[in-house]
């Protein structure tokens, strides 16, 4: 089936099966392997990106039903060399040990600040409740989204 | 891992989701936000011929005042319900419950109609329904029927719809100013309910729905009935199993079930403001 996606800004058109996860087109088709795929079961976030600018997760979306819409990926966050806040934030706050949960953290962080610009460290790990960091580093991630929202301020 | 492969038809309308439906049989299955489908279709649990994609439906999305009771599109998202306005006033279980369903990323795609569709006794919306006595509106070639949520639920992951039948609207009597509760236990912050607990009070009457004790979805008879004779929250919540036959899993055995049905209960009608 012929799809027409817009990914970072840029439209795909592209004939992909029904049955392509995705997580998967935007690996595989779009080349865009920023977003990971982790659990494969929707429980971990790896693969989190936003769909017309909500937190979705790419592994339990079917690529048709992307058809049409847009899609903002990991790699569609940065100005050039200018990191969106997020990122600049996890940078400071040492957010990050393997990396692995890190596209779909910061994804999902900026999801969560859009809907509650000034959460309290209770409502971010609530809201970050659907993406899982096996090196256990929550600490700093959520010292990191209260961070990019203070900034924002 | 990656579904077995199907065909994919997106419906402009429930009259075309129900013709194709018609056409398909039991080889189609209707796919909306697809948080229940999809993962069983990728661990292959279900394996349709036909994906009848009714997500872009857009008038089966709303939430409405119907005078005495709420009225809510099949296909709005949970996150819609969570954040509304009107679900916050006249059904606060409801929108709290929702608050509790999987993650932010799930309530962002997952809909209240593919939720009760799914029939699942360990998902939180059919108890819901339960307690608060709401009914399901389903649409089939022969026109629309109302389903009370006592005849909804048939069996294990099974609903009373027809083949060439799909829900198109949920109906949620408003609440009355009476107490209620959602008790869900589980360890992982995002998974399903082990054991759930739904309390509705209204007037007078107190409805009690459990989670993942049963094959299906179910109200607690036994525990109703103790306290419509008087008994007090601690003796009604002893009656919690009577009558359920939950599995035993990974999770937890049928013992330890029964035990957090009886402990559930009970904290729910104390948040109902049951003695």
């Amino acid at each position: 089936m012929e799809i027409s996606v817009e990914v970072n800004g840029a439209t795909h058109t592209s004939d992909v099966e029904p049955r392509t996860l995705l997580v998967h087109y935007i690996r595989d088709v779009v080349g865009l392997t920023g977003t990971n795929v982790g659990c494969d079961t929707s429980s971990c976030g790896a693969c989190t990106i936003h769909v017309n600018g909500e937190a979705v997760k790419s592994c339990t979306m079917l690529a048709v039903q992307a058809d049409g819409q847009s899609l903002t990926t990991i790699e569609g966050l940065a100005n050039g060399d200018q990191m969106h806040p997020m990122q600049e934030a996890f940078m400071e706050c040492h957010a990050l040990q393997c990396g692995y949960c890190t596209p779909g953290m910061v994804m999902a962080s900026i999801s969560l600040l859009d809907e509650n610009p000034n959460p309290t460290e209770a409502e971010v790990r609530e809201g970050l409740e659907g993406n899982l960091c096996r090196c256990t580093g929550y600490h700093n991630i959520v010292k990191a989204v209260l961070s990019a929202a203070g900034g924002a301020k | 891992m990656i579904p077995v492969s199907f065909d994919y038809a997106r419906a402009g309308s429930a009259d075309e989701a129900i013709a194709l439906l018609a056409e398909h049989g039991d080889e189609a299955k209707l796919m909306a936000g697809g948080h229940s489908l999809l993962p069983m279709m990728k661990l292959r649990l279900a394996y349709p011929a036909m994906v009848i994609d009714i997500e872009r439906i857009a008038d089966l999305s709303y939430i409405n005042d119907g005078g005495d009771h709420l009225a809510i599109g099949a296909l709005t998202r949970h996150r819609a319900i969570e954040t509304s306005a009107l679900v916050a006033e006249h059904a606060p279980l409801l929108a709290h419950a929702t608050s509790q369903v999987g993650d932010p990323q799930v309530r962002h795609r997952g809909t209240f109609g593919g939720s009760l569709a799914h029939a699942d006794a360990a998902a939180d919306h059919p108890s819901v329904l339960l307690a608060m006595g709401g009914t399901v509106v389903a649409k089939g070639p022969g026109g629309e029927r109302e389903i009370a949520a006592g005849d909804f639920f048939a069996g294990f992951l099974e609903s009373s719809l027809a083949a060439d039948e799909m829900i198109t609207e949920i109906r949620i009597p408003k609440h009355t100013g009476g107490g209620w509760s959602f008790q869900k236990f589980n360890r992982r912050a995002q998974d399903w309910a082990i054991v759930g607990a739904t309390v509705q009070r209204n007037n007078g009457s107190t409805q009690v729905a459990l989670v993942n004790m049963h094959p299906t979805p179910i109200r607690a008879a036994a525990v109703e009935e103790a306290l419509a004779g008087g008994a007090s929250a601690t003796d009604a919540a002893e009656q919690a199993h009577v009558g359920m036959e939950p599995s035993s899993d990974l999770n937890a055995s049928v013992d330890f079930r029964n035990h957090l049905a009886r402990v559930l209960v009970r904290r729910a009608l104390n948040e109902a403001g049951i003695d």
